[in-house]
């Protein structure tokens, strides 16, 4: 059997799923989502997967429907996209505190009002801070080995995965990709096993209300109070960056793909200027740097593949040496600058010499994102870097603006 | 109820599924229906809870009240929840009785979405709610249940202006497998009904009017007197709906036999949450239960 395909990006995705094994799949229409919601009922009522499909009245309810799966020992999965994802944004917060490896993919789309249904991050950005893994895909292959993985880091560390990819830029165009076998998936992603299922022979009670004080159970040991529940989160994503390097490293000895799971490197080596990127564009970057190359401009840039649980010190390491860095994003904080850009910001505070950064807004609501302007805004930064003032650097710049 | 065999106090299971000591509160209707309940309901349930007096009963982490597995979960989405269990259940191929259990609130108003969707894909769960006809958790607020001129916290002094919601009747609406309603103050009634919905297949509506003192405004031993006023009255009903045919069950069956009924001022005049009734409010509402009961007697064959 020839496993190479030439699809969309959601059936993509759908096709990991099911390679994945998911066993309850609840989900709720969205653009540009669902193909994938359509793709995976097809598949189970045609018994090629076997799952239950529960078509669910709301966003809301895929997540409940996920979340009492999970917390039975199924493997849940869900996908929503824009404003669907914000519909669920209690359940969000209700998944990770509960500690429930479930996945579900974004189809990134920006947030109304106005109404958008075209690309941006707005969606994933507005929900960085609930408690789940989220990682950002750059092409179809991406998608579908960041799926597979992602049920395993989810399972690994008990904490949910969001495969974030953008629409229609990759949901709905149609790209090669490979998918590993069956039989092959299953060795690298063995049957999930909860040790606290719910379970009428050993019954527990979950999520219970948890005070702000440790407090002593029947036995006379104290257990956690309300923050040392957070802390624990907190701690185990921050490990789940390791977890998700060595399931990568297990995932190319198997399947021949992967390396960089968390950042992506191209020509950033000897760089004086790093772009910093997320999703599909990241890799439309790649022909601004190979022209800019060509030019004389040491330029290189970064493809952040992980964005939640933060990874601060394996961009600094890259970064920290460069002379300048180059935030473009599909989102921001309103009010202030890009999500992103504050993140590196950060990350690079501590570093006594540590390149100027520089933030862009782009493509927000599907505003087509021209490489041209790309290179003239790297182009013109690269040139003006030594006169630029300091408030003018942390201003964001939006690109494409038409008015 | 032909099917099942009546339980009474003597052949009632003596097994216990709640621990001695609870965060209830004194006279809690809600504690009479979880601990005989559970007798109905057995070991092999999960048991799926949204915020309600039912959390706190249960127990603060890491001390439970209950010897049963439950899962608490946000407000909005207990039938969501109870659907993504009986699905794993199913997958592990386990005949376990997926139970939700939600208070007026997280069922009549912020729940009813999730409620009307596994409604119409009819699951395989049972939903219970208990129904104290206001958020109690919270201290006393109105709710779509909360009866009109109720006083609460946000309806003072001159009570709520608005109906109440016919729940069981929304949920007909649906026409799931079988819907009861019952009263705390007759919880074998209750404990029955329970049997009965176990062996269907499907949703099973069970929807519970249960009196709450500090709600209601009743003295704490006053629990049971006062449910069974509200059913003698005939202003609470009991029955079950099934194959889309609807039965008065229990004592309101047993009424039917009556010419007339306990006047409701019985029922309106113990409890200071009516306070903002006045005689000509319980005459009207007397002449409502008069004419419904006078339909009743032709709609029911009085067996």
């Amino acid at each position: 059997m020839n496993n190479s395909f030439i699809e969309s990006g959601n059936v993509a995705a759908a096709l990991a799923v099911k390679l994945a094994s998911a066993e309850v799949i609840a989900a709720y229409p969205i653009t540009p989502q669902t193909p994938v919601t359509e793709k995976l009922s097809e598949m189970i009522t045609l018994g090629e997967m076997d799952a239950e499909y529960i078509a669910v009245e709301s966003e809301h309810s895929a997540l409940g429907v996920c979340i009492g799966a999970a917390s039975a020992g199924a493997r849940s999965f869900t996908a929503t996209s824009s404003n669907g994802l914000l519909y669920m944004s209690e359940q969000l917060h209700w998944a990770a505190g509960a500690r429930l490896p479930m996945v579900m993919c974004v189809v990134n789309r920006g947030v109304g009002a106005p109404w958008s249904v075209w690309n941006d991050h707005q969606d994933a950005i507005s929900q960085r801070d609930a408690g789940w893994i989220q990682v950002f895909a750059k092409d179809h292959q991406e998608i579908v080995d960041m799926t597979i993985k992602a049920f395993r880091l989810a399972e690994l560390v008990h904490i949910p995965v969001m495969v974030n990819y953008d629409g229609y830029y990759l949901s709905h165009t149609y790209m090669p990709f490979e998918l590993p076998k069956a039989e092959d998936v299953k060795a690298f992603l063995p049957d999930y096993e909860y040790k606290h299922t719910l379970n009428p022979e050993r019954p527990e009670s979950l999520n219970t209300v948890t005070l702000p004080d440790a407090r002593v159970d029947i036995n006379g040991v104290k257990r956690p109070g309300y923050m040392e529940v957070r802390k624990n989160l907190h701690d185990e994503m921050r490990l789940a960056m390791v977890v998700w390097e060595e399931i990568d490293a297990d995932y190319h000895k198997s399947f021949g793909r992967g390396g960089n799971p968390i950042c992506d490197p191209y020509c950033c080596d000897d760089a004086e200027f790093i772009l910093v990127a997320m999703g599909s564009l990241a890799n439309q970057f790649h022909d601004v740097v190979d022209q800019l190359r060509e030019e004389g401009y040491k330029v290189g840039v970064l493809a952040l593949q992980m964005y939640r649980p933060f990874p601060t010190s394996h961009i600094a390491k890259i970064l920290q040496p460069a002379k300048s860095v180059l935030v473009f994003e599909k989102g921001l904080s309103y009010g202030n600058q890009g999500a992103l850009y504050a993140d590196l910001k950060s990350a690079l505070y501590p570093y006594p010499a540590r390149p100027t950064l520089h933030n862009f807004i782009t493509g927000l609501g599907g505003r087509e994102i021209r490489t041209e302007n790309l290179y003239q805004s790297v182009k013109d930064t690269c040139l003006n870097e030594e006169t630029l003032k300091p408030e003018h650097i942390d201003t964001p710049q939006w690109i494409g603006l038409q008015l | 109820m032909s099917s099942i065999a009546k339980t009474n106090v003597i052949n009632l299971t003596e097994e216990e599924f709640v621990h001695p000591g609870n965060r209830a509160c004194t006279g809690c209707g809600l504690s009479i229906l979880y601990r005989i309940g559970m007798k109905a309901l057995g070991r092999d349930c999960i048991f799926v809870v949204p915020p309600s007096c039912l959390t706190v009963l249960q127990g603060l982490y890491p001390i439970s009240a209950t010897q049963m597995p439950v899962l608490n979960c946000t407000f909005a989405s207990t039938a969501a929840v109870a659907t993504g269990v009986r699905a794993a259940m199913k997958r592990r191929g386990k005949k376990t009785q997926v139970v939700a259990w939600a208070g007026d609130g997280g069922t009549a108003d912020i729940g009813i979405q999730a409620l009307s969707g596994a409604l119409e894909r009819n699951e395989d769960i049972i939903y219970i709610c208990y129904d104290n006809e206001a958020y109690m958790n919270t201290g006393v607020q109105r709710s779509g249940t909360t009866p009109r001129r109720g006083l609460t916290t946000t309806t003072p002094y001159s009570g709520k202006k608005e109906n109440s919601k016919n729940v069981p009747e929304i949920v007909a609406a649906h026409n799931p497998a079988y819907i009861a309603t019952c009263s705390a103050s007759y919880p074998l009634d209750f404990h029955d009904k329970l049997l009965k919905a176990k062996e269907i297949s499907g949703l099973k509506y069970i929807h519970i009017q249960t009196p709450c003192p500090p709600g209601w405004g009743i003295e704490e031993h006053k629990t049971v007197a006062i449910g069974r006023m509200a059913v003698e009255s005939g202003l609470f009903d009991l029955y079950e709906i099934e194959n889309g045919k609807k039965q008065l069950t229990g004592q309101s069956s047993k009424q039917l036999k009556k010419k007339s009924l306990r006047p409701v001022g019985d029922y309106i005049n113990l409890q200071t949450r009516y306070n903002a009734y006045d005689e000509e409010h319980v005459i009207a509402l007397q002449a409502m239960i008069d004419r419904k009961w006078e339909k009743y007697r032709k709609e029911f064959s009085q067996e």
